[in-house]
């Protein structure tokens, strides 16, 4: 089945790398991996999308939760949730095709973000097969894809749910001795 | 600076280099003994190293250092520690480390690195040895200014010894190492230990194992090496003896239940006795205590106790489920467990069950190599039988990996936890003599026996001198049967007796001992066993037998690796070391 881990880890050099190599000890290929800031200043937020067993899945996230720096770990799995990606596309257009692209992108609601003379690039957000769809559209119309970058998905549960690092941090920080 | 300062400073915040930090941080943290060797990118810290109250082992070779401290731990259940130099220093340690992470042994290595100005441009003697150590590691730190030497060298304590121990490495580059700062010992505590949150004792869990052991007609405690770990060894024997179960013991948990002990079955798993894997196979519940089911131990997943409902205690939530499917998962501290668990539990009548694993045994007498007449031949068996005998089962044995480590496990029959020091989840040969001598410098007291065999014992012989150097007393037991005797049984039983590259030429181990000062001598019969080993107890200073073995003698029972646990290779009839009862 399809994981999706979303992990806060201490934003330090080094990290990723004992996070990605957890995976590559266990065999398993990582489909996509984002890293951005979170709303805690000095933590990551990862998504990691990798293909596993349900039982795979409980032993990732205990393993991850071995890892020194890894402060929470969440499978989303099936969970209720928004999953995005972002991707630029850059196209190889003429005059005649320009327009035709144009108005594929407005089918799906991407926009265009830079304009040259033979080319364009495309900038579309959305679910996995939303791109998909755009990136097959253009090929098969016009095979005019020079080049693709995308993201790799974001996740977030949706409703009330949130991340309990804030509540583990306080429980860290209530344990503390006193400065007096 | 006197030694005196040193323990002040712990108290009142002091200006000191990276060097002395390391030191100090050290004897904040209990330290007395360290295992090392010097060399360009670790040398202020050797040079700071005579302002301190610590005693250095200068080992031959750093995979040496890495053992020391690894035996030092296993023996005493406190931190060992290994420091070497940056590049070849560092990846040297690597086996020991892996060695240690494997046995989950809390151990610290502090490794020297080049310069941080230097750092990633391959200078002279430069490895990324944080990223090589990354997957046999639990945690490590890369240091490279004076204040963050002593936080992480107190934050590598306790992330060793917590949860499930295992090494950590600090490595620390040499311009921190000379750099000055204030040493403040109490300011770099690490923030308090935050348990694995997948950590999980319920009301419920508890209720269901104690219903579960209640009404079992055929229980087997398994223990492993998390009695000794988490110091579960009375609570342990109270389950065990309150609802009169058998327990069997890992290769790594021999010690943690006593030998003679009449509940105590012996080592399960690819060398245990028949009747110790018939219990497990025929068993309606399995109590794992600080267990992980091995391959080692299970044979194949899908054939293993099949009829058994099992119950895992475990400290490592990782575990559960990742070899064997349970039924119910205590996810906690052993000890903590069994605390819970016990009120819950209350006398029952074991005695229908261990009468039918008793009779299973067939006739132990005939077994018993004591009672077999000598046939002229020296087989191991009599040897490790001679030494458990005259020590009374008390002294620590460290042991090398293959047929000996076997022999040791099945012969010789450990009382006391902690007295036996061997890799099991690594299995790396060469182990024993360092690691022999680690726990000789962790309990001065104590009866120290190195069981090797001659390949492996050639791997670090050259820690000899180490015993020499340091003065101790410790005995070594070759058991020489002139081949890698354990892979040479792979190859008679699966390889159609292809001995290819197993028949070994070693030197005269008594000239090799003498070479170094040791006293010793060749046994190459049984009459000679015994007062061989009375006259290396007896001798004042370190002692070597080579015991000259039968050279094809091999190890039973087996289960062929990836075989269920029922199908093994029992010992061949009318040999001298024939034991089954239907022979």
């Amino acid at each position: 089945m399809l994981h999706t881990f979303v992990v806060y880890v201490e934003d330090r050099p080094g990290v990723l790398t004992r996070v990605a190599s957890l995976f590559r000890r266990l065999n398993i290929n990582i489909h996509s991996v984002t890293v951005g800031s979170s709303e805690r200043v000095g933590l990551s937020r990862i998504t990691l999308v990798c293909e596993a067993s349900a039982e795979a899945g409980h032993r990732i996230l205990a393993s991850l939760y071995k890892l020194e720096n890894v402060v929470e770990v969440d499978d989303v799995a099936k969970a209720p949730a928004v999953t995005r990606e972002l991707a630029l596309i850059k196209v190889r257009v003429t005059p005649v095709t320009r327009s035709r692209i144009f108005e594929l992108a407005e089918v799906f609601r991407a926009r265009i973000v830079d304009l040259a003379p033979e080319s364009l690039m495309i900038e579309i957000t959305g679910v996995e097969s939303k791109i998909e769809g755009l990136i097959e559209v253009l090929n098969e119309e016009e095979n005019c894809v020079t080049e693709i970058c995308r993201s790799g998905k974001m996740t977030m549960r949706r409703g009330q749910h949130t991340s309990s690092v804030e509540h583990a941090m306080r429980v860290g920080l209530a344990n503390q001795p006193q400065a007096s | 600076m006197t030694k005196k300062d040193t323990h002040e400073h712990l108290t009142t915040p002091t200006r000191l280099t990276g060097a002395e930090i390391m030191w100090a941080t050290l004897v904040g943290e209990g330290v007395t003994d360290v295992f090392g060797y010097p060399g360009g990118a670790i040398l202020p810290v050797y040079d700071a190293l005579r302002k301190f109250p610590i005693h250095h082992v200068l080992v031959r070779h750093e995979q040496g250092a890495a053992h020391m401290a690894d035996g030092y731990s296993r023996a005493s259940g406190k931190v060992g520690v290994a420091v070497a130099t940056s590049g070849p220093g560092a990846t040297n340690l690597v086996t020991g480390i892996a060695t240690a992470m494997l046995d989950s042994i809390p151990i610290v290595c502090i490794t020297g690195q080049v310069s941080s100005k230097l750092l990633g441009t391959d200078a002279f003697q430069e490895v990324d040895i944080t990223g090589v150590t990354l997957p046999v590691t639990k945690h490590n730190f890369l240091c490279t200014k004076a204040e963050e030497i002593a936080p992480a060298i107190r934050a590598a304590f306790q992330i060793a010894t917590s949860g499930r121990p295992g090494p950590v490495l600090v490595d620390i580059t040499k311009d921190a190492q000379q750099a000055s700062t204030l040493f403040d010992f109490e300011a770099a505590k690490p923030a308090p230990y935050l348990p694995h949150p997948m950590l999980r004792v319920e009301e419920s869990g508890l209720a269901e194992a104690a219903e579960l052991i209640l009404n079992a007609k055929r229980p087997v405690i398994l223990a492993g090496h998390g009695v000794m770990e988490s110091g579960a060894m009375e609570q342990l024997r109270t389950l065990a003896e309150r609802t009169e179960t058998p327990v069997a013991v890992t290769l790594l948990g021999i010690g943690g239940f006593p030998a003679s002990h009449p509940l105590n079955l012996g080592m399960m798993g690819m060398h245990g006795e028949a009747w110790v894997n018939s219990a497990i196979q025929e068993a309606d519940l399995l109590i794992a205590c600080g267990m992980r089911f091995d391959d080692r131990v299970i044979g194949t997943p899908s054939t293993y106790a099949v009829k058994a409902k099992k119950i895992h205690i475990e400290v490592d939530p990782a575990e559960i489920n990742k070899n064997i499917k349970v039924d119910v998962a205590l996810v906690g501290d052993l000890s903590e467990v069994l605390d819970q668990l016990l009120p819950r539990i209350t006398k029952r009548d074991g005695s229908a069950w261990l009468k039918t694993i008793d009779a299973s045994k067939g006739a132990i007498a005939v077994r018993d190599i004591k009672n077999l007449p000598d046939s002229g031949h020296l087989y191991a068996a009599h040897v490790i039988h001679d030494l458990w005998r005259i020590t009374g089962g008390n002294a620590i044995v460290a042991t090398d990996v293959g047929q000996h480590q076997m022999w040791e496990a099945q012969y010789y029959h450990h009382e006391q936890p902690r007295t036996l020091i061997t890799s099991g989840g690594l299995g790396t040969m060469g182990f024993a003599l360092p690691a022999a001598i680690g726990a000789k410098m962790a309990c001065r007291d104590k009866e120290v026996w190195v069981v090797a065999g001659d390949g492996g014992f050639q791997m670090t012989a050259a820690e000899l001198s180490t015993i020499v150097q340091e003065k101790i007393k410790i005995n070594i037991a070759i058991v020489n049967n002139g081949f890698l005797g354990m892979v040479r049984q792979w190859q008679e039983f699966f390889y159609e007796r292809n001995y290819e590259s197993t028949p070994m030429v070693s030197p005269d181990f008594v000239k090799l001992a003498d070479a170094h000062g040791i006293r010793a001598v060749a046994v190459t019969t049984r009459a000679e066993v015994a007062k061989a080993v009375e006259d290396a107890r007896k001798h004042d200073g370190p002692f070597l037998i080579n015991f000259m073995v039968e050279k094809e003698d091999s190890v039973y029972p087996m289960i062929p690796a990836g075989s269920a646990l029922h199908e093994m290779i029992r010992r061949p009839g009318q040999s001298a070391l024939v034991e089954s009862a239907e022979d």
